[in-house]
């Protein structure tokens, strides 16, 4: 019995300092959020809540309220798109390549991810603009007249992101894709599949929690997002990020933007609500 | 099958590649602005990034604050994980749970949080809060991979340690930081790389002097510049050299 007490305290001991730095700087400065969303500005000053207000104000004022749509119309679609883009190319890798370059093209496949991502969205806003090299390229050509406007719009945005988000979804389809055993293909080719029936109707389901934990995965940090956004996607329409960012810039103000934080937690819990039954953490 | 799924590997590698290799071809533009026409190779503004005292300072600030968050992480990770190993502790899942948890929030959360604590308790922005910020964010990885790799070999080989009277300092490290070096290594270096990388806990949190990120953001204010693309590219070219360094290792230890 005591060494068990003994074991207990070292053990306790040895897990303290990390228990006490998440609490002191993650779970106390996230309480200390939450309580400033519940007061509100008043001029210049906070005064402390709890109360509605701040709240009651987003979903009274359009600009704020939008946001959240916004916010999630672009992570919907780059979720959607960069799955849709990403299995195809993990499997080519994972089947079509042989394996000697197997390494190689999933090295290139993911190359720019080593980059910083600031530099990313950058990148995309020199090949994007207006005199930018896909522009040049069109109306060099003679397709467009005159150059489209890509850049600050929705459209770059979620070019930007989906550009991320594809290489990240490579890697982990691709690792799902080579842990499953050939014999699955084998045997449905054997029993007269077709090659696109041993697709859709056998690999395609064995890979799904692996899809799911990746979509679940860009959807968290694509809604979370500020750099891609302010980037690439301009001030014309504000996703939710932008609108945390303007109100600790502009207007200083706190509970807005602690509001604001809190509703974004509040869809990132209700998407994995609603995805949870589907992922598997451990298979990514 | 054959042609299209070459036709796609082929589109697909341009559309990743492309925005990359406009970056570093348009670096070397002998002009004001990176964009077509590409006017001869230069190496003006690889030169003044080197010379631009800002820019050298923010990576030095970035490197200390990665470096000093990393082993932080690690520490606290490799101590916790340790610890849940040594013995089952009441409300165990949840403590985990708690250490694990800053991992399912939004950066831009996190920072702000901090923002707050700091100016409530009447500290300034500054590197040590981004540092704290970011053993925030590292610490659930460095927990989750150490905590992994402690299995039951490593569990037997410390408790033969104990019975041959090894202190419990000495258990941790001779006996078991040797044994789970790799994913020490491994926990260290992906700290390193997203500390290295992280942006809005640093913007939140810094105010002059600032991480490298945080500085080639300021850079992007005065729109574009050839020589944002060549910090964008000399950063491009360290990050490859370390993954196909890596890469290499790892591979070679595969193969063996």
């Amino acid at each position: 019995m005591s060494i068990e007490r003994t074991e207990r305290r070292q053990a306790a001991g040895l897990a303290a300092p990390a228990l006490l730095w998440t609490l002191a700087f993650f779970l106390l400065p996230f309480g200390a959020m939450v309580w400033m969303s519940l007061g509100h500005m008043e001029g210049r000053t906070v005064v402390p809540g709890p109360g509605p207000e701040t709240y009651a104000r987003i979903f009274s004022d359009p600009s704020l309220f939008r946001g959240i749509f916004v916010s999630l119309e672009i992570t919907a679609t780059v979720t959607v798109l960069s799955v849709a883009l990403a299995w195809p190319l993990a499997w080519i890798i994972a089947t079509r390549v042989p394996a000697r370059w197997r390494r190689l093209a999933l090295l290139l496949a993911v190359l720019p991810f080593w980059t910083s991502y600031v530099v990313r969205s950058y990148s995309w806003a020199l090949v994007l603009g207006e005199k930018g090299v896909i522009m040049n390229a069109l109306t060099g050509l003679g397709l467009l007249a005159e150059p489209v406007q890509i850049m600050a719009t929705r459209t770059a945005t979620v070019i930007g992101f989906t550009h991320f988000f594809v290489m990240l979804l490579t890697l982990t389809i691709y690792s799902n894709l080579v842990q499953l055993s050939p014999n699955y293909a084998r045997a449905a080719e054997d029993l007269g599949a077709s090659r696109w029936q041993v697709i859709r109707l056998v690999i395609l389901p064995l890979t799904l929690p692996g899809v799911m934990t990746g979509a679940f995965l860009t959807f968290v940090l694509c809604i979370g997002d500020y750099i891609t956004p302010q980037i690439l996607g301009g001030n014309n329409e504000l996703s939710l990020p932008q609108l945390i960012m303007l109100q600790l810039g502009r207007r200083g103000d706190f509970p807005m933007a602690s509001a604001l934080s809190v509703v974004l937690m509040a869809i990132v819990t209700l998407a994995y609500a609603a995805s949870a039954r589907w992922l598997k953490m451990d298979r990514v | 099958m054959r042609i299209l799924s070459w036709a796609y590997l082929a589109l697909m590698f341009a559309f990743i590649l492309l925005p990359v290799a406009v970056l570093v071809v348009f670096s070397f533009q002998d002009g004001r602005l990176p964009v077509p026409p590409f006017k001869g190779p230069t190496l003006e503004w690889y030169a003044k990034v080197l010379a631009d005292r800002d820019l050298m300072a923010a990576l030095g600030n970035s490197m200390l604050v990665a470096l000093a968050s990393s082993a932080v992480s690690v520490l606290l990770g490799f101590l916790a994980a340790a610890g849940f190993a040594r013995a089952r502790l009441p409300g165990s899942a949840l403590l985990r749970g708690l250490i694990i948890a800053p991992m399912t929030v939004s950066y831009l959360i996190i920072g702000l949080g901090l923002l707050q604590a700091v100016n409530w308790i009447g500290l300034r922005p500054s590197l040590m809060a981004t540092g704290i910020g970011h053993v925030v964010i590292n610490l659930p990885l460095c927990f989750a991979i150490l905590a992994a790799s402690i299995g039951a070999p490593q569990q037997s080989a410390l408790r033969a340690a104990r019975d041959l009277g090894a202190g419990e300092r000495q258990v941790l490290s001779l006996v078991l930081a040797p044994m789970i070096a790799p994913s020490l290594a491994a926990a260290f270096f992906l700290s390193f790389t997203f500390s290295w990388d992280e942006f809005i806990i640093a913007f939140l949190l810094t105010r002059f002097d600032v991480t490298l990120p945080v500085e080639i953001w300021s850079m992007l204010r005065s729109g574009l510049s050839p020589e944002t693309n060549a910090v964008g590219a000399l950063v491009f070219l360290v990050s490859v050299l370390v993954v196909v360094t890596l890469e290499l290792l790892l591979f070679r230890k595969a193969a063996k």
